[in-house]
């Protein structure tokens, strides 16, 4: 595995506004974190097409609405806890009840922020923008996917919230990936249970299935990139096909992928769901790839989660 | 100003007081102190200054209002209405469920509605955003945004009043409706935001202070403001919460209740002989 291509969502983010740069219909706002979040790519091509808001996530929200309202196409960059978190009225009230064309892109979402500590390590945001009529969710698992999602989403007329990292992650789509908005991938066929797995988690989900493959369970892979609206065909395929299913997240196990993998199934095709994710608790300081491990957000939890899911299935059986 | 524009004025203020009262007594509820309050100010706008087409209310170049006392949209409704965006007859379906007239502006139900706006705050944002759309698009739209006095306690007025004096977004104009009085009590009981102009000032905006139910002066500010280049306008407007009706005016109470039938024939008389005073 030496020669795995490593990348962070977030320079896949400030490399595709670049790549949008060009269109006049494009604004980039920030709230001075550029050189975080990345936008600072796009800055230094297109200086006049880049605002920066300062440290005042609110105002930005709404500066994005108002310039939204006057026909441009609107990136709202700033951390994960700040955009979802600091500013959720401003999406909510300003940006998603009228509907409007902006596109927030939040970094250093969940666990893999590292150093900075739980202040900084926004385990809830898939919670709180899915909770918000009119938005999209996408929360890409490299930087392949990244950069198709932030094109997709620039197609998407409406709100659309990107969730990225900070951390470089493995990359697990191949260059002539096609993303979808909306649609599940299935990344690897299996009949006795199913792990969906969203952002750096896709990578663990396929590490986990060689796992258990090695002791003779076959689990299928999906990556749920677009959280909201959920691919639930794909997910009552894989229900009824192999009756048990793990959810992998790098977010709080209350309202992200578990809960809507949880919903989507309990209406359509009830099977045992179990949910790997960040459970209940905050974050801490540290190495990225050691918290991910101390948080269990790992190919070996999944793992376990796996066969906790065949066992209920063979208890309902 | 002349004496025939003022008057003109004057009577179509009537007719949105009128439609405000309509309005919240039909919906049983609703904010008429506030938009009696802004009534005058209101009325200016939309029959003086603004450059709008009610038949075309989606145009490119319109001047744009952004209710950010989104709460007085009463006052919002019977100026749209009056200036035939639709019909009048629609105010009393305010508030009501197959209703375009949200209990706070919707940009997507009401034509006209240039914000959806309500949480207080986020108005001057998206105005701040419009402005400088036009800036960067080379437009020479103007954008409206109306505060109240008690709004502007939100932290989230003065990062946009930074960004907008920092901008020097001079074809934005703020109105502050300073009747003094929010929902608990007075401004100084609450929590003071006073003072005003100098609070403007520090932020990098033009301030002009007038009484915000004397037409000339009205106009006089509305001039200066766009005058005033390199900085945006901020105009502190003192007003009588409730004005136009005796009961109501300055009484806090009146903040976010609505009239009863009788409250309601009483407002009616007192603004129809308002309205037969300037006649004679």
């Amino acid at each position: 595995m030496a020669d795995v291509i490593k990348g962070a969502t977030r320079d896949a983010y400030g490399a595709a506004l670049k790549q949008l740069g060009t269109r006049d219909d494009i604004l980039v706002l920030d709230a001075d974190l550029a050189k975080a979040t990345k936008t600072i790519t796009f800055k230094k091509e297109f200086p006049e097409k880049f605002i920066d808001c300062g440290i005042a996530e609110g105002n930005m929200m709404g500066v994005a609405a108002g310039l939204a309202t006057t026909g441009y196409t609107v990136f709202a960059s700033s951390f994960a806890m700040f955009a979802a978190g600091r500013a959720f009225e401003q999406v909510r009230n300003s940006i998603a009840y009228p509907n409007l064309n902006v596109k927030i892109g939040a970094t250093h979402a969940g666990i893999s922020v590292g150093e900075d500590g739980a202040s900084h390590q926004c385990c809830e945001d898939i919670a709180l923008m899915r909770s918000i009529p009119n938005m999209v969710i996408i929360n890409p698992a490299d930087d392949v996917e990244a950069i198709a999602a932030v094109h997709a989403a620039v197609d998407h007329e409406g709100p659309v919230y990107m969730r990225f990292g900070r951390l470089a992650v493995p990359r697990v789509n191949c260059e002539d990936y096609k993303f979808e908005l909306g649609k599940g991938v299935l990344l690897k066929d299996g009949k006795d249970v199913t792990i969906v797995a969203t952002g750096l988690m896709v990578n663990e989900a396929l590490i986990a299935a060689e796992t258990l493959k090695a002791e003779g369970i076959d689990a299928r892979v999906i990556n749920i990139h677009t959280i909201k609206p959920i691919d639930k065909d794909i997910l009552v395929t894989a229900a009824k096909e192999t009756g048990a299913i793990v959810t992998a997240e790098e977010h709080s196990i209350i309202g992200g992928l578990g809960s809507a993998v949880s919903e989507a199934l309990s209406e359509e095709y009830p099977v045992p769901v179990v949910k790997l994710g960040v459970n209940d608790t905050f974050g801490k300081s540290g190495p990225a790839l050691e918290l991910l491990k101390i948080f269990g957000l790992d190919a070996e939890n999944i793992v376990a989660k796996a066969k906790k899911a065949i066992e209920l299935k063979n208890k309902l059986a | 100003m002349e004496d025939i524009k003022k008057l003109q004025l004057k009577k179509t203020a009537i007719e949105v007081r009128k439609g405000i009262i309509e309005g919240t007594f039909n919906a049983k509820s609703g904010h008429p102190g506030g938009s009696l309050s802004i009534a005058d100010i209101m009325t200016y706008l939309y029959f003086s200054e603004m450059n709008v087409d009610p038949n075309k209310p989606d145009c490119e170049n319109r001047d744009r209002l952004v209710l950010s006392k989104g709460h007085t949209a009463p006052a919002l409704y019977a100026a749209l209405a009056l200036k035939g965006f639709f019909p009048v007859e629609l105010i009393k379906t305010l508030r009501k469920p197959d209703s375009i007239l949200q209990g706070h502006p919707s940009m997507r139900y009401t034509p006209g509605v240039d914000m959806s706006t309500g949480s207080l705050g986020q108005g001057i944002s998206a105005a701040c955003g419009m402005a400088l759309g036009a800036k960067l698009k080379g437009k020479d739209f103007r954008v409206y945004v109306p505060l109240g006095d008690g709004e502007i306690e939100e932290g989230q007025v003065w990062e946009a009043a930074m960004f907008a004096g920092n901008r020097k977004l001079d074809n934005l104009c703020a109105i502050v409706d300073y009747n003094n009085l929010q929902i608990d009590g007075s401004l100084e009981e609450v929590n003071s935001p006073y003072p005003i102009k100098e609070k403007f000032e520090a932020f990098g905006w033009n301030v002009v202070e007038i009484c915000g139910h004397c037409f000339s002066q009205i106009e006089e500010a509305f001039e200066a403001a766009k005058a005033c280049k390199g900085k945006p306008t901020c105009i502190v407007a003192k007003t009588v919460k409730g004005k136009g009706v005796s009961f109501m005016e300055d009484k806090c109470d009146w903040h976010g209740s609505a009239p009863n039938a009788e409250q309601y024939a009483q407002a009616m008389a007192e603004l129809d002989e308002a309205m037969k005073s300037l006649e004679v």
